[in-house]
């Protein structure tokens, strides 16, 4: 596939009252991992829901490769209302998202799928323990499997490693590198953790308040992330 | 007892109702909407007791006032907070226009109490058949919407994601919640609602951990509360509300016991 997955021109989004994201060109290939980081509140989800579709830019265009008619997209939100009396089985809720069929019950099928992706996740020992009990790094990965229950092009996490301890962070992106790199999953990764995005990631998106800087993350350089903070 | 065509109508009804008020309930917990279904009752009350002013069938009323304001409510601000003190302002207005209505249609006592608390000797065929009917219809609009809706329900932030058009499905869940409450009323009355719509379902969250699993729990508390409770009621005379909320609540307090005694 030589068409890049998704290609986003000059893109521009503003709210009333401000400007976020001021002329932002990226582009994805299949197979890549993209690290996106920068500060707080310089428009990183905000850029996703645009790909997502959620929001309309004012300016720019996204094309999605024409070989994905509807391209399916897993995303893992950054916030997500899961208390502790959350009822619902890890295997349930990662099975909210099949939509094979609209009757009630779930075909042999989406069954299977199913117990695939809970397999693939690491989830089968705990599949029946309710979400609401589970750990952070449990409950992440049971939203990665929901994200990824439906096969999707891209993948995208929007900071899902940030409140994980050492082992668990890496836990859940070997995961991630599993399906990115078996199975061509392109994967767009939000992160404070530069170390981390270091460790996976094969490209990088430096976002600052209004430029923006993109490459290898061979090629990333620290100091350019103090220059955007001191900015 | 079957022999008196009263208890017949009131069986056949009850067991319509305890099947949707289950499968209603698990959606009402899911949805973190125990307190709107509360508020829907109240308005229940005052279309039926407007009902009885305009003397029409209370149900009629209780249904033209609950669908209305389920529909507000579905325009009013998202903001949960201002929502729930908007939701208190709103239901007092309701219970006292209630009042009005019932005093201004110079009725006694014995209607307001079976609004209130439920009335099962009264429900003749017409009124067993209309229950039959609303109560197919909600069954059909959720079989239609099953997987949005449970999406929707239990996990709004991935059903946004996915596509689900949130703002209908919840349109759409708040008239079926005004069907049911209305119809469930017809048993319990207002007062009870939450006996049949809110108990079954919390209960059934500490014995298993799948949506289908709470509804079928949830169903079964429920026929259990309205069959036993109509049993007990014939045997006893003593009202049969009395003895459905008892019975719910036994299954409630049981289940936290043995959520308590299972950690
Ligand atoms: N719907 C909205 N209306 C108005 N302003 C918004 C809206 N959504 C986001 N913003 C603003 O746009 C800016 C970018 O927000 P965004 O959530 O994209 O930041 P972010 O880079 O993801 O930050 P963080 O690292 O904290 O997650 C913020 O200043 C935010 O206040
Ligand atoms: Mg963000």
């Amino acid at each position: 596939m030589s068409e890049p997955v998704l290609a986003i021109k000059n893109l521009t989004v503003s709210f009333p009252d401000h400007l976020v994201l001021n002329d932002l060109s990226l582009q994805l290939n299949q197979g890549d991992f993209l690290s996106v980081v920068g500060q707080n509140g310089v428009g990183k989800t905000t850029l996703i829901r645009v790909i997502l579709r959620q929001l309309a830019p004012q300016h720019g265009k996204i094309k999605y490769h024409p070989e994905f008619k509807r391209m399916k997209i897993g995303y893992v939100p950054q916030f997500r209302n899961i208390d502790e009396e959350y009822p619902l089985s890890i295997r349930d809720f990662v099975g909210l998202n099949l939509h094979d069929s609209r009757l009630p019950w779930l075909s042999k099928k989406e069954r299977q799928k199913l117990d695939k992706i809970i397999k693939q996740t690491n989830l089968e020992t705990i599949q029946n323990t309710p979400l609401g009990d589970a750990s952070g790094g449990e409950k992440q990965k049971a939203y990665l499997a929901q994200a990824l229950i439906n096969d999707p092009d891209l993948l995208i996490l929007d900071e899902s490693t940030a409140s994980l301890d050492n082992v668990r962070k890496f836990e859940l992106l070997d995961l991630v590198k599993e399906f990115n790199e078996h199975q061509g999953v392109t994967v767009l990764f939000i992160t404070h953790d530069i170390e981390l995005a270091k460790d996976y990631a094969h490209e990088y998106l430096l976002m600052r308040h209004g430029n923006y800087q993109s490459g290898p993350i061979a090629q990333f350089k620290e100091s350019d992330l103090e220059e955007a903070e001191h900015a | 007892m079957l022999s008196f065509a009263f208890m017949r109508h009131a069986y056949i009804a009850g067991t319509m109702i305890a099947i949707i008020s289950g499968i209603i309930g698990v959606y009402v917990i899911g949805r973190n909407m125990s307190f709107l279904s509360h508020m829907l009752s109240e308005i229940g009350f005052s279309g039926a007791s407007f009902g009885i002013f305009m003397s029409w069938p209370p149900l009629n009323g209780m249904l033209l006032f609950t669908i209305v304001s389920s529909v507000l409510i579905g325009q009013l601000s998202s903001k949960s907070s201002r929502r729930e003190a908007s939701i208190s302002a709103i239901s007092s207005l309701f219970l006292g226009s209630g009042i009005l209505f019932l005093s201004l249609a110079n009725k006694n006592a014995s209607d307001a109490t079976s609004i209130l608390f439920g009335s099962m000797i009264g429900i003749s065929q017409g009124e067993v058949n209309q229950i039959l009917w609303l109560s197919l219809a909600v069954l059909v609009i959720i079989f239609l919407v099953y997987r949005d809706l449970r999406f929707d329900s239990f996990d709004h932030v991935g059903a946004q994601v996915k596509g689900v058009n949130t703002q209908l499905i919840s349109i759409v869940f708040l008239v079926i919640l005004a069907l049911s409450v209305s119809v469930a009323a017809q048993i319990v009355g207002s007062l009870l609602i939450f006996v049949l719509l809110t108990l079954p379902a919390a209960s059934a969250k500490y014995f298993t951990r799948t949506v289908s699993g709470m509804m079928v729990f949830a169903i079964g508390a429920a026929l259990l509360g309205v069959w036993l409770g109509l049993y007990l009621g014939y045997v006893t005379n003593w009202p049969v509300s009395f003895f459905i909320a008892m019975i719910e609540c036994v299954i409630y307090f049981t289940a936290l016991i043995w959520n308590r005694v299972r950690n």
